[in-house]
């Protein structure tokens, strides 16, 4: 299904928020993501004023500025049916964080939480809300999934991604222990305190490997790179992909953090 | 204890190369975890259960001035005496004078993280009195001269062969051939040697898990029977409880005993739920002749009223510092802190002071499973960022992080120019991640590239990139 054929449908309308990590590390994330909505019968747009969600000023206790980034979110993403981000952290920052920032604010607050009512995450939407079972991928692989933390806790995002993947032909899943505790990443934590984070990645890490899995998915670019990173210095073979890249069925660019050791 | 909590990033470090302590920090997780899950798997209503646990502690919380009032009226209806203490102070000040009233040279202690808090031991042995705590954990953490690293494990941080060492090292009055390699025996000879204690001792001092306003009882949960035997062989009986412990009901304790347990250790209940209610009367077989309550605020009343009220529900079970990945790899002494773990990491600024204490909100990754596993459903995450903005707002958070940020949002805020900015930085970034596509080093990424390669950036933005598609696009339909 094409744009130009979608236009005429009276599809829902859907904003892709991009999250400032796809945009600039990861592209291919938001084409796949497009895609993905394309299929499933939403007209995507992709509007130009959205840097990020505003998290790294909101968990550093920095309130004015958030303010300023969501009240230029809501801004950019009010006309559509639907705010859809490939990530579960910026979709919960946009549904579940926002309308707290205006509480109180006779002119914003509704206005956020009309605003936070159409957010949703890329693959809960896909299921949850377009219905789709199957994606018609497929993709010769032994995955394993980590569960990140927002995402599954804000948004109970758990066998969503899985029932996708479960019907990607070729997937065989190889679940590893402890897949919904934390990587270790959580924004700017993992350079402030960079000795804990290691430390908790490791663990991720060892437990990724012994999954007997090549791949590993997952909703959210932050935890992918970090892991990424780490697999990559421990000198580990296992490829790294958003979840969406293998569900849209493009996975002609190199994985995360490139592939070999 | 002294607090330490500025020093978290230095703790932290140092406890995540001390072999020993990464030994013992696996056991709580391989512990804890799957013990409460099993319990709670097995108890539909549990989730119910916490709800109207929550809602009592709510309830007690918007009128706990009436209910403290009820308290002490059914407390010194019973025969027992309340005493206020507005600070640390205070109650270290109470109870010495309690304890000299009674000529004691000994007390034995249950149990208790409120003494730690108001750092009673070190004031009891200034004045000439010894107190022997009687818990397992907390008697091998005193013959080691050291403070709890979990509010219900406080020894959890060491392992068996530790314990045997200090015990030998302690007890010389015991044959040096005896068989400690086991945690039975070596429980079986700390029992031995409290047990003389217990009958020595003056004054027994407990803790309260719960104090219930209907009948003026206090409540403590232990495994061991310890607590019993100090409240019970003692002349005087002193609780030290800070005032959120109030309960209204006999009803509502039994309601949040259910949950305690299970959150905390993975039980039904545990071993030993004493209520005690007054001294001794003229029909009780045993029994203290006094029967003492210190009530200390701290701080306390400060909170309610404010975002950090629901923090007052807590029960102290545990469960947030045993699902902690950050506990888990640091253990609680990193926290500096009476109480360590997110909840310390909430309450501790709140009774020292955000000033001295901001390294512990900000060392979460917020991945929320706290929230998640807590019995009394305290928001954790939410109110260790209310933390971080008081911070922010009193211009307390480090300067490099500061300016990071500032630098950081004002890009976030002006699209055009991010966008203009990151189409030059990106593909540049992009390029020099070669055939690798990632970075071993990058300059001003030390806190990343330390630990971990850095993946490089795909290629031109995603915006630069679907702008571009969209125009072929437009331009193909024409
Ligand atoms: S905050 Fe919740 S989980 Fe943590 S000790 Fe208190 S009641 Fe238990």
């Amino acid at each position: 299904m094409t744009l130009a054929n979608s236009e005429a449908a009276g599809q829902p309308r859907v904003g892709l928020f991009a999250t400032c990590l796809v945009d600039l590390f990861r592209p291919s994330v938001g084409f796949a993501s497009a895609k993905l909505l394309q299929q499933a019968g939403c007209e995507v747009h992709v509007p130009v004023a959205q840097t990020c969600c505003g998290q790294p000023a909101y968990n550093t206790g920095d309130r004015a500025d958030t303010r300023e980034i969501a009240e230029q979110v809501i801004e950019a993403f009010e006309e559509f049916d639907f705010v859809v981000a490939p990530s579960g952290s910026c979709a919960s920052m946009l549904k579940k964080h926002y309308p707290g920032l205006f509480k109180g604010d006779a002119k914003w607050e509704e206005r956020a939480q009309r605003f936070s009512d159409k957010c949703h995450e890329l693959i809960s939407f896909l299921t949850d809300v377009m219905m789709v079972r199957d994606t018609g991928a497929a993709l010769e692989a032994k995955v394993t999934y980590h569960d990140s933390c927002s995402g599954l806790r804000e948004l109970g995002i758990k066998q969503q991604p899985r029932k996708l993947l479960g019907n990607v032909d070729g997937v065989k899943m190889h679940e590893m222990k402890d897949s919904d505790v934390c990587c270790g990443f959580g924004g700017t934590f993992c350079v402030k305190y960079s000795d804990v984070s290691n430390a908790i990645v490791t663990k991720k890490v060892d437990n990724i490997d012994a999954s007997g899995a090549e791949l590993l998915l997952a909703g959210d670019l932050g935890c992918l790179m970090n892991m990424a990173g780490k697999l990559k210095r421990q000198g580990s073979d296992v490829e790294v992909r958003h979840v969406a890249e293998v569900l849209a069925g493009m996975t002609s660019q190199p994985p995360i953090a490139g592939s070999g050791k | 204890m002294e607090l330490t909590a500025k020093h978290f990033k230095a703790n932290a470090s140092k406890a995540l190369v001390d072999a020993q302590l990464q030994k013992a920090l696996g056991n709580v997780e391989k512990g804890f975890i799957g013990k409460r899950q099993k319990s709670v798997d097995a108890l539909p209503e549990f989730d119910a259960l916490r709800d109207s646990s929550r809602d009592i502690k709510n309830h007690v919380l918007e009128h706990l001035d009436l209910y403290l009032e009820e308290y002490e009226a059914k407390v010194t209806a019973s025969g027992g005496i309340v005493h206020w203490a507005e600070t640390a102070e205070d109650a270290r000040r109470i109870v010495l004078a309690i304890c000299k009233k009674a000529n004691a040279r000994t007390v034995t202690k249950g149990k208790s993280m409120i003494t730690e808090e108001i750092a009673l031991n070190d004031h009891l042995e200034a004045n000439g009195i010894e107190p022997v705590e009687t818990d397992l954990g907390e008697y091998i953490i005193q013959l080691r001269g050291e403070h709890p690293s979990h509010i219900i494990a406080p020894a959890v941080h060491l392992n068996k062969e530790q314990v045997e060492s200090d015990f030998r090292r302690v007890h010389t009055h015991l044959p040096e051939g005896r068989d400690l390699s086991e945690p039975v025996s070596l429980l079986s000879e700390a029992r031995e040697v409290l047990r003389q204690r217990y009958f020595a001792a003056d004054v027994g001092i407990t803790g309260a898990n719960f104090l219930v306003a209907e009948t003026g009882s206090s409540v403590i949960v232990t495994n061991e029977g310890n607590g019993d035997l100090t409240q019970t062989l003692g002349k005087v009986h002193v609780v030290v409880a800070s005032i959120e412990k109030i309960v209204p009901t006999l009803e509502d304790t039994s309601q949040i005993l259910r949950v305690l347990a299970r959150s905390a250790t993975g039980q039904d209940m545990s071993v030993y739920t004493t209520f005690s209610t007054g001294p001794k009367r003229h029909e009780d077989p045993d029994g203290p002749d006094e029967y003492h309550v210190v009530l200390l605020d701290n701080g306390r009343s400060e909170m309610i009223g404010t975002e950090y009220q629901d923090m007052l529900r807590c029960i102290r079970c545990g469960a947030c510092m045993n699902h902690c990945p950050v506990y888990h790899v640091v253990g609680g002494h990193a926290y500096g802190s009476v109480y360590p773990g997110p909840m310390g990491a909430v309450l501790t600024p709140s009774l020292n002071g955000i000033e001295e204490t901001g390294q512990l909100p900000n060392a979460s990754t917020f991945c929320g499973r706290c929230e998640e596993v807590c019995p009394m459903r305290i928001p954790l995450p939410k109110m260790m960022r209310h933390w971080r903005e008081r911070e922010f707002e009193r211009n307390l958070t480090p300067s490099v992080a500061r300016y990071g940020l500032k630098f950081w949002a004002f890009f976030a805020k002006r699209p055009k120019l991010y966008r203009f900015a990151a189409s030059f930085g990106i593909p540049i970034l992009s390029v020099l991640g070669g055939s690798t596509r990632r970075f071993r080093s990058m300059p001003m990424a030390g806190g990343w590239t330390r630990y971990r390669d850095l993946p490089a950036p795909e290629g031109r933005t995603f915006q630069q990139q679907w702008a571009q598609r969209e125009t072929l696009k437009q331009e193909a339909k024409q």
